[in-house]
């Protein structure tokens, strides 16, 4: 159950993978909605720790393109509930994950990422 | 029975069957909510503020029950799959990583408002393989500075764990100060054998005026609800009359004659009712 608000704050953490290693690139994904408890106030608090163009990105990969391309300056309850559903209601169930930069390759069965790495891979 | 972190890695050790015992023993679930409650106090977090917390070794997500029951939203990660499948099962809210905490984790800066952890960090105490990243020293120092920089500043990170002897505590928190870390040990019960639980409780930043300061152990004889893990006594080497048993009795020397054997070494001494048995002090 990766759901994007992990994804989002998720980088690579292979040795010496330090620049450009974030966001990971989703591929052949498959997702699972799953309602959550609509809490505003939480995804208010979020929103400064979020890097929104990932977020735009990633949800674009799992088919969602509810949100604008560009942070708002205003949140309004709306575009809160859009950002809810983005966040905590979208569950990748399989697929994988891909560094941009080393290319090193986190596969995700059964909604669990497989973070372990490779012994000449660990910093 | 020794305690279960010098028996096998922990994906090991928590194969399919362990890992449903584990989840459905009832005692266990007890003890583990106590010690979640007793982490989360010990987090202090602000009341009525939403938090994304962290569950370092989430297992089969018996603490992370709690965490939902109490409504923060969180995400785990831990290193047995069958763990992580009885966790499925149970239809946890936070999302689960398999993840060796060893290899430290690549968490964005100031990800999360707190990170808890209930009995792991003693899994880190073992050297699995003698390639210079599995040391313990490694990997707790690549574990503590990959999390201080995902936590929030300020923010508290809570561990639970069974130290078997106060250099492992040294060792540990030295780490972790070097990591960054501020903070200490905790220790609820000192002076009960059977309630004695052992906190560490790290802080992120909060220098300055407002410093943080290590919250007291609870005192007292006892809580009737924090109860003993008998797994978790301490081997020791005396059988039930105090007097210290040998370790190389006639069993231990026959299954080494027998080791011999099979390995085709030559002059194995034959097996016999003299067998590991003392020679009379007698000229």
């Amino acid at each position: 159950m990766v759901r994007l608000i992990t994804h989002n704050l998720l980088a690579c953490h292979v040795k010496g993978c330090t620049t450009n290693n974030f966001p990971l690139t989703f591929q052949d994904v498959q997702i699972e909605l799953q309602e959550a408890e609509f809490n505003p106030e939480f995804v208010r608090n979020l929103l400064s720790r979020l890097d929104w163009a990932a977020l735009v990105d990633a949800a674009k990969q799992v088919g969602d393109t509810s949100l604008p391309p560009e942070e708002p300056e205003m949140m309004d309850d709306d575009l809160l509930k859009k950002l809810h559903h983005v966040l905590l209601e979208i569950h990748v169930i399989e697929g994988a994950m891909t560094c941009p930069n080393c290319k090193h390759v986190y596969p995700i069965s059964n909604g669990i990422p497989n973070m372990l790495l490779a012994e000449h891979e660990i910093g | 029975m020794s305690r279960p972190e010098l028996q096998a890695p922990p994906e090991i050790y928590y194969g399919d069957t362990e890992a449903k015992k584990y989840t459905k023993n009832t005692r266990n679930q007890q003890i583990q909510a106590d010690m979640t409650y007793r982490a989360l106090e010990l987090l202090n977090l602000p009341p009525d503020e939403p938090a994304f917390l962290l569950d370092i070794g989430c297992g089969s997500g018996l603490s992370g029950e709690i965490l939902d029951e109490e409504g923060y939203i969180w995400a785990g990660m831990d290193i047995a799959p069958s763990m992580l499948e009885v966790a499925l099962e149970r239809e946890l809210e936070g999302d689960l990583f398999l993840q060796d905490i060893g290899q430290g984790f690549g968490f964005r800066p100031g990800s999360f408002d707190g990170a808890i952890s209930i009995s792991v960090l003693q899994w880190l105490l073992n050297a699995e393989t003698s390639h210079p990243t599995s040391s313990p020293p490694h990997r707790l120092t690549r574990f503590f500075t990959t999390l201080h920089s995902a936590l929030r500043n300020p923010s508290r990170a809570v561990f639970q764990f069974y130290p078997t002897s106060d250099d492992q505590i040294q060792l540990i928190t030295s780490i972790a100060q070097k990591a960054g870390f501020g903070g200490g040990i905790v220790v609820d019960y000192p002076n009960s054998k059977k309630a004695k639980k052992v906190f560490l409780c790290l802080f992120v930043g909060g220098g300055g005026g407002a410093q943080q300061r290590v919250p007291e152990g609870l005192e007292g004889e006892e809580d009737e609800h924090a109860r003993f893990e008998r797994r978790r006594q301490k081997v020791s080497g005396k059988d039930r009359s105090g007097k210290r048993k040998s370790v190389k009795d006639r069993d231990w020397i026959l299954k080494k004659k027998e080791l011999y054997r099979q390995r085709g070494k030559e002059g194995v001494p034959r097996d016999s009712k003299f067998t590991g048995r003392k020679r009379k002090a007698t000229f």
